[in-house]
């Protein structure tokens, strides 16, 4: 298992092809918070995201915020929302927008294995309800665009040495749910057959 | 003799708005202690990590009088009402909302709630239908008790119900609540308490294991039989391998709770309600003179 520290956005594919499901990754630069309501006003409703996300880092998340003024937020708590109910949009995000990470708590699907591994993406676990600590490696809220869809907004934050992640889903094909999953349903019929 | 006028319901809801903020805050100590002993458990590296994570969050939490956990979901709360508490639960309702947008507008807290069609926000955390309220009422007594449980939607997503059948017997039921929490995976923010609810129909099954999930974590179900099925379960759910935030690990759950309510000759529901690890939850406990006092028991 290895610790890597990546800047985002990356320009570098090599940046993500390196990381191996199971490795610890530390994050530096810019990410974009986005959550259902943005992602079906992208690609339900076929609105344009007014930021780009070529070689982004997005965060399943909508934040606590105080409002400073027009498009200006303080940051209250921040934390990240549950990546499963958004897994239909990966093949989107990559192919047509170049996003290189998604980033959420509880895993992707099966589903987001395949399109993961032919355009070059990885899915990075956080530690669900862990916000306190999350703020805290969030510097600043640089921009937030599709104000009237609060909190669900399309976010962009500075973050400093956010995480530790772990990479849930590489890009080789591997998937630490998938293996999980495969072992929890062979040991629930040992556990039945003891009922 | 002079009479003093307490504004009973203003007392209610100074005791709402500071309840959902303290809960979302100050994590109680039997939680804290469940999680201690899960980190001491847990032998996976990945595991432990998680689990040192989660308490250095609520470490920061507890220094910088932050959140545990972004989701200030939504405000369940459970009164039990004295036969002779003096404001009637119509206007404990009110109070209780009024004070769940207080404490919103005023922190500022995210507000979560919006229309169920139209999913567009209806404001400062409540609407309508919203707060959500279960309600006990209880003879020869004059007190309130108020418990909040701002209940999140990773692990509020988690519930499952199945009726079973007589014949499925309490072997349906072990085998329904292991599925689900495999199912679950690392969606509802494991290690948490599972809050199971049996008997009764189908919809006071789900009321029954939301109950579960809102009590002190390891308690046990004052009934023998029940009690000892929540030993088993916990016992074999963390057999499962899940793990912190289902990245594989020996603690999947931190509790397993059960209520449960005698039920149809035919009938043998089960019900699954999922509480994440930040398993928030408050009480304040008021007397018919106005006077609060704020602990986390019941």
């Amino acid at each position: 298992m290895a610790s890597h520290e990546v800047t985002f956005p990356i320009t570098d594919p090599a940046e993500i092809l390196k990381l191996r499901a199971g490795d610890e990754v530390t994050v530096q630069g810019h990410i974009i918070g986005i959550r259902d309501r943005t992602q079906i006003r992208i690609f339900d409703q076929g609105v344009e995201p007014p930021m780009d996300l070529t070689g982004a880092f997005l965060l399943h998340t909508a934040p606590n915020v105080r409002k400073l003024g027009p498009g200006r937020y303080e940051k209250i708590c921040i934390g990240t929302t549950t990546s499963a109910r958004m897994v239909r949009f990966t093949e989107g995000l990559g192919a047509q927008y170049g996003v290189r990470a998604i980033c959420g708590k509880g895993g992707f699907p099966d589903d987001a294995i395949e399109p993961m591994h032919r355009l070059g993406m990885v899915y990075f676990a956080i530690v669900g309800g862990a916000a306190a600590l999350e703020t805290t490696q969030i510097e600043e809220i640089e921009e937030v665009a599709w104000e009237e869809l609060m909190p669900e907004c399309l976010w962009k934050f500075r973050v400093k040495d956010f995480g530790p992640l772990i990479v849930g889903i590489d890009t080789h094909g591997n998937s630490l749910y998938h293996d999980v999953q495969a072992r929890a349903t062979k040991k629930l019929e040992e556990l039945y057959a003891r009922l | 003799m002079s009479t003093v006028t307490v504004d009973l319901a203003g007392v209610v809801e100074d005791a709402a708005a500071h309840l959902y903020v303290w809960a979302l805050k100050d994590i109680p100590q039997d939680l804290r202690d469940a999680l201690a002993a899960a980190r001491d458990k847990e032998t996976s590296t990945t595991g432990r990590r998680v689990l040192e994570i989660i308490h250095r969050n609520v470490s920061i939490a507890d220094e910088q009088k932050n959140l545990v956990c972004q989701d200030t979901g939504i405000a369940v709360y459970t009164c039990r009402v004295g036969e002779h508490f003096p404001l009637h639960p119509a206007r404990i309702y009110a109070a209780l909302k009024t004070g769940t947008e207080r404490a919103t507008v005023e922190h500022p807290l995210r507000s979560n709630a919006v229309h169920t069609i139209t999913r567009e926000n209806t404001g400062p955390n409540t609407g309508y239908r919203l707060p959500i309220v279960h309600w006990e009422f209880i003879p020869d007594w004059d007190g309130l008790d108020v418990k909040c449980v701002p209940k999140g939607s990773g692990s509020e997503n988690m519930s499952f119900l199945k009726m079973c059948v007589p014949a499925d017997g309490v072997k349906g039921i072990k085998q329904f609540v292991l599925e689900s929490i495999v199912g679950a995976g690392g969606k509802p923010c494991p290690p948490g308490i599972v809050g199971v609810g049996i008997g009764g129909s189908a919809d006071y099954a789900m009321y029954l294991a939301k109950e579960a999930i809102a009590r002190p974590v390891g308690t046990r179900n004052p009934d023998p039989v029940v009690a000892e099925l929540e030993d088993e379960l916990f016992g074999l759910l963390n057999e499962t391998g899940i793990g912190p935030m289902g990245l594989g690990g020996d603690v999947t759950v931190l509790q397993c709770h059960i209520e449960h309510a005698d039920t149809h000759m035919t009938l043998n529901p089960v019900a699954v309600n999922y509480q994440c690890w930040a398993a928030r939850r408050a009480t304040a406990h008021l007397a018919a003179d106005g006077s609060v006092e704020y602990d986390r028991e019941f």
